[in-house]
């Protein structure tokens, strides 16, 4: 069980978070054309990496803040965890 | 025979006041208080415990530990009946219950033991070349047989009586195990001001310490251990857990420890525990797990009285115990020489056979000065005894020593073997590490961390004292350091111990000649040293497909005992070096942990919180049967007299659609939605419009997710410009809330919105009918409830004795109905309020079951057409989706698929006899006698028997639906062989038009 460190609570056990998936995705802009590739790309394909991977956690038994974090996808080590608003 | 196997020396270890009785196979002996099953049975002369997996051959003691593999047992009758627990690890407590398992009649007379006479026929990968032909007999005729062959012991199928408990810690450093490496290390942090747990497998603190004759700052070993021990429980910042195994090393430094809490006492409290799991988070781990000996491998080395050399040792240090008065010892190292020096003080004279020239160790010069028999350059080659070992074939081994040059045959009683020492790597694997071969001790250890873990002592491969302490001091103060700060150091005790010679690299002896007696490498699991030749030789090469074919090392003991011996001889046929062929994988537990113990109290009811609303009290008082929504209690129905349930549901649907009834909704979910940006975020949340919603007025909304599928529906109520009311179904209020932070949060952090649960602050209760404005004019007698002014989709305040209600004019019934939200700690008073005023009205409380019949006549949607899979077309819903604005997933929605004109599509069906019911998933196709595969042109999502008409009807999804109208198909249910034909009509069977709720 990973231990991550929520920017606004500490360290808590990993069962009190939700994983939110690719923290680089971003949503097309509302309202705007958008093509049919880059529609795919983002509702379905993601990179799969093997090594550092910038994601998204939800503290949802917690303080119920999304929040990014940088986590070896092999090791489980993590490097950082941030508030959505800053950089990773 | 009453414990005529005990040492004359005795020591402290056995409180021989404490006289224990206990039950073998249906016979009664005693022990002492400080025994194990395993040193009373010794004690008492038993040796034969169990019957083996494979060959039913049969087994006694190997070991004195964890590494048991052979000693399992049934303990316990009744419920509390155990299989397979290694009798080394139970302690003896009065009226215990113990069986031989895996043997029938008797462990003395096992028919199965005709497998060791064919065993011949029963090589490695068996079982893979034998049931491969014909296919029709492995489900009728293999199966059954070899599941009924499978297994050791019995498990018990009634539940378990007894309680578990699991505990959560945290710790600067956690020490696992205490032997001089353990507590050195555990000594070093505490006195450095680390929180402190030293975690202890055995009852006893000290490890090896206890039986090596060592000292420390010129003490005995076993005195300096307990006078840490007494400090360690002085201090304040260290916890100290005997009978306790850390069985598993996860991420981040979990760990999860298994503690055995009144397994040992006689008539433990009912408010302790049985058995209690840790799970301990450790800024650092010091494993200190020690070393297990390296068994021999020789023809028939696996019968009763065949022990590993320290474990002898132990016995009779530890238990008083001696496992035999004609001892043989065989070692191709110097360890075992303790043991027969222990032998030889309890006046029994010992042979020793020992594989290597010569050797001039503190130790075997002891030996050797106490007139014990040492025979060098020689071995043992075979045993003979059935239920026990009574002679051994010894011989003079040749100068390659792979090969006997004579062989002579001498009685013995037991034979105490050893290989040396396997460091205990399993917990620093499981943590990451990859090991390395160490080819001093040939031997695994570990070496580069991916965990803060640190082996310290024999589990490093350090097998001297001096080394381990020096070793254990260091890591406890550096470790404790980087997290106290505090710059404490203890100061390392001088010790003293007997030098001694490095080891012979053998560990299989030749076959004697002519014979081919099997020489087991893998107790537990009868894996021989011809089995893994015959896997060499057919072709495997991987240890990992080595380790598959045969099953080495794949036993409940994991291999404690046999997987270096096995790698060696991989590795010996192979003409390779071991760490060429590598290890495989270790996994936890190290040890078996009971299923109780990993469940904890999450048991029963207590598996997940039970949701109950505010009004359960009257449901529960008026005969509800309930059904589980997610957490949450609903009920179902509300039997009358005789009534069955459909009768029951058909009466509660009927006087709904005739008088009125009133429905719990509580479990919807609601969320209360606040701030300036608040209807933007729904009209991008939702299909249709949301930002010119008046005030005071409820909208339908289906949300949708990026897929383009259907994700949730429900009314949202403006209740003032910036503040919104927005209830989900049961089932994905939870989702629904994390959806809308996910995107204010993380997509639109832009808009100006709070969002926040409000469903358990809030009872609801729908009341619906025909007589629901009467009854709610009773209710409210100042609020005008004239379709003018308070029309369907209308919200107004309310009171009901100063209590503040809020009125919304919604339905899912698709009659005339309101629905009455209060405050929960109202929740019971309104509902008995309205039950109490309702019954001149006729009212009746009705449950899910009814819901759904209500629904479903009227063809709207629910959880099984919201099922994840749909888009709105699917289901009847794209008259819901805005083609003006742009929300979460409409792009999808231009898919091609999506815009299939044959597109699926909701139906309502209704059986051409209009009496059989339709099965809900049944599948819909033209011909139910076409051959397979029968195209399916869709399923059946929900049924009901409709009480507007009386017959059975359904909603489906339907490809073509729309122009399927009126067409004849089957719907058909392979699995319960059922086929309806079925006439396809409007999903909209009752009120079509929807005029009931607009009254």
């Amino acid at each position: 069980m990973l231990e991550i460190k929520c920017p606004f609570c500490g360290k808590r056990s990993q069962n009190e978070f939700a994983y939110g998936g690719d923290a680089t995705v971003k949503r097309p802009t509302l309202g705007q054309e958008v093509s049919t590739k880059d529609w795919d790309d983002f509702v379905y394909f993601r990179d799969n990496p093997r090594g550092k991977h910038s994601e998204l956690w939800h503290h949802v038994s917690g303080c119920r803040q999304w929040f990014k974090v940088s986590r070896d996808t092999a090791t489980h080590e993590i490097f950082k965890t941030v508030r959505l608003e800053e950089e990773l | 025979m009453t414990q005529s196997y005990r040492t004359k020396n005795t020591n402290s270890f056995l409180n021989k006041s404490k006289v224990i009785n206990f039950k073998f196979n249906a016979e009664n002996y005693q022990g002492y208080e400080g025994d194990t099953l395993a040193s009373a049975l010794i004690a008492n002369g038993i040796h034969l415990v169990g019957r083996s997996f494979k060959y039913h051959r049969p087994r006694g003691f190997l070991g004195v530990g964890v590494e048991e593999p052979n000693a399992m047992v049934q303990l316990h009758e009744g419920d509390r009946s155990e299989p397979n627990i290694m009798a080394t690890e139970v302690e003896l407590v009065e009226g215990l219950i113990a069986n031989s398992q895996n043997c029938w009649p008797s462990v003395k007379f096992d028919i199965g033991e005709v497998n060791n006479l064919l065993n011949r026929f029963f090589p490695a990968g068996f079982y893979y070349k034998t049931f491969m032909w014909p296919k029709s007999f492995w489900m009728k005729i293999y199966e059954p047989i070899i599941r009924r062959a499978a297994g050791m012991g019995v498990a018990s199928l009634t539940p378990d009586p007894d309680r578990y408990e699991h505990n959560y810690e945290h710790c600067d450093v956690l020490v696992v195990g205490s032997g001089p490496s353990g507590l050195a290390s555990a000594l070093a942090a505490a006195n450095n001001g680390a929180k402190v747990i030293l975690a202890e497998d055995k009852a006893r603190f000290g490890g090896s310490l206890l039986t090596d004759e060592v000292t420390i700052n010129n003490k005995p070993g076993k005195e300096w251990a307990e006078e840490t021990i007494r400090h360690l429980e002085s201090l304040p910042n260290v916890i100290l857990k005997s009978r306790s195994q850390v069985f598993g090393y996860y991420d981040h430094n979990m760990t999860v420890m298994f503690e055995r809490v009144s397994d040992h006492i006689e008539n433990p409290s009912e408010y302790i525990p049985r058995q209690r799991l840790h799970y301990i988070r450790a800024g650092e781990v010091v494993v200190s797990t020690g070393s297990i000996e390296r068994p021999l491998s020789f023809g028939n080395n696996d019968r009763p009285g065949i022990f590993l050399a320290s474990a002898a040792n132990e016995y009779m240090k530890i238990y008083e115990t001696l496992v035999g008065k004609n001892p043989i010892i065989f070692t191709n190292n110097d360890t075992a020489y303790l043991s027969a020096i222990e032998f030889k003080k309890n006046n029994i004279s010992p042979l020793v056979l020992d594989i290597r020239n010569s050797s001039s160790g503190d130790l075997v010069k002891e030996a050797q000065s106490l007139g014990i028999e040492i025979r060098f350059s020689s071995g043992v080659a075979n045993t003979k005894g059935h239920l026990k070992v009574k002679s051994a074939t010894i011989g003079k081994l040749n100068s390659s020593k792979d090969a006997f040059i004579d062989l002579e045959e001498v009685d013995c009683d037991c034979i105490c073997m050893s290989g040396g020492w396997t460091p205990t790597v399993h917990l620093s694997s499981q943590a990451g590490n990859k090991l390395k071969f160490d080819k001093n001790i040939d031997a695994f250890i570990p070496d580069k961390k991916r965990q803060k873990e640190t082996a310290v002592g024999s589990a490093n491969g350090s097998f001297t004292l001096k080394k381990s302490l020096a070793e254990g001091f260091q890591a406890g103060f550096d470790l404790s350091n980087s997290i106290t700060l505090k710059n404490n150091k203890s100061e390392v005790p001088v010790s003293k111990e007997s030098e001694t010679e490095t080891h012979e690299k053998i560990w299989c002896m030749p076959l004697p000649n002519g014979k081919k007696p099997k020489r087991f490498i893998d107790f537990q699991n009868d894996v021989a040293v011809s089995d893994v030749e015959l896997a060499v030789r057919e072709g495997f090469r991987s240890i990992e497909h080595v380790k598959r074919y045969t099953t080495l090392g794949m036993a409940g003991d994991q291999g404690k005992t046999s997987n270096l011996n096995g790698l060696q001889h991989v590795s010996n046929i192979q003409k390779k070096i071991v760490p060429e062929v590598g290890h495989t994988t270790f996994r936890p537990p190290y040890t078996p942990v009971t299923i109780g113990t990993i469940v904890g109290r999450e048991v029963g009811n207590h598996f997940q919180p039970t949701r109950k609303t505010p009004t359960h009290k009257w449901h529960e008082k008026n005969n509800a049967v309930y059904t589980n929504a997610g957490l949450w209690l609903r009920p179902r129905y509300y039997p009358r007299g005789n009534e069955n349930m459909s009768e029951a549901v058909n009466r509660e649907s009927l006087n709904v659609r005739k008088n009125v009834g009133i429905c719990d909704v509580t479990s919807l979910g609601k969320i209360d939605i606040k701030g300036p940006d608040s209807a933007e975020l729904l009209n991008r949340v939702y299909t249709n419009a949301w930002l010119k919603l008046p005030v005071g007025k409820a909208r339908y909304g289906v949300m949708l997710r990026e897929d383009g599928m259907v994700f949730d529906d429900g009314t949202t109520t403006r209740l003032s410009e910036n503040h919104f009311h927005m209830t989900t179904t049961t089932a994905q209020a939870a989702n629904v809330l994390s959806h809308l932070e996910h995107y204010l949060q993380v997509v639109w952090p832009e808009l100006n919105v709070n969002v926040v649960s409000s469903t358990e602050q809030f009872s609801g209760a729908a009341v619906a009918g025909p007589k629901s404005r009467d009854l709610m004019k009773k209710l409210f007698p100042n609020i005008d409830f004239s379709t003018e002014n308070f029309p369907f989709m209308g919200v107004k305040d309310a009171e009901i004795d100063g209590i503040k209600v809020k009125i919304y004019r919604i339905s899912f019934s698709g009659e005339l109905a309101y629905e009455v939200n209060v405050d929960s700690n109202y929740g019971l008073f309104i509902w008995s309020e309205i039950i109490k005023m309702g019954e001149e009205f006729g009212i009746q409380p009705y449950g899910t079951e009814a819901l759904a019949t209500l629904r479903i006549e009227m063809g709207h949607v629910s959880g099984p057409e919201l099922d994840g899979r749909a888009i709105p077309y699917d289901i009847g819903l794209h008259g819901m989706v805005s083609q003006k604005k742009d929300f979460i997933g409409k792009r999808s929605l231009e898919k091609l698929a999506f815009n299939d004109p044959e597109r699926q599509t909701l139906v309502g069906l209704v059986p051409i006899d209009k009496k059989t019911k339709i099965p809900e998933g049944s599948h819909l196709v033209k011909d139910d006698k076409a051959k397979l595969p029968n195209p399916k042109l869709g399923h059946v999502s929900s049924s009901c028997w409709s009480v507007e008409y009386n017959n059975p009807f359904s909603i489906a999804v339907l490809k073509d639906g729309k122009n399927k109208i009126g067409q004849k198909l089957f719907a058909v249910a392979p699995l319960k062989n059922i086929s309806v034909p079925v006439e396809v009509v409007s999903s909209h069977y009752v009120d079509p038009k929807g005029e009931r709720v607009r009254v």
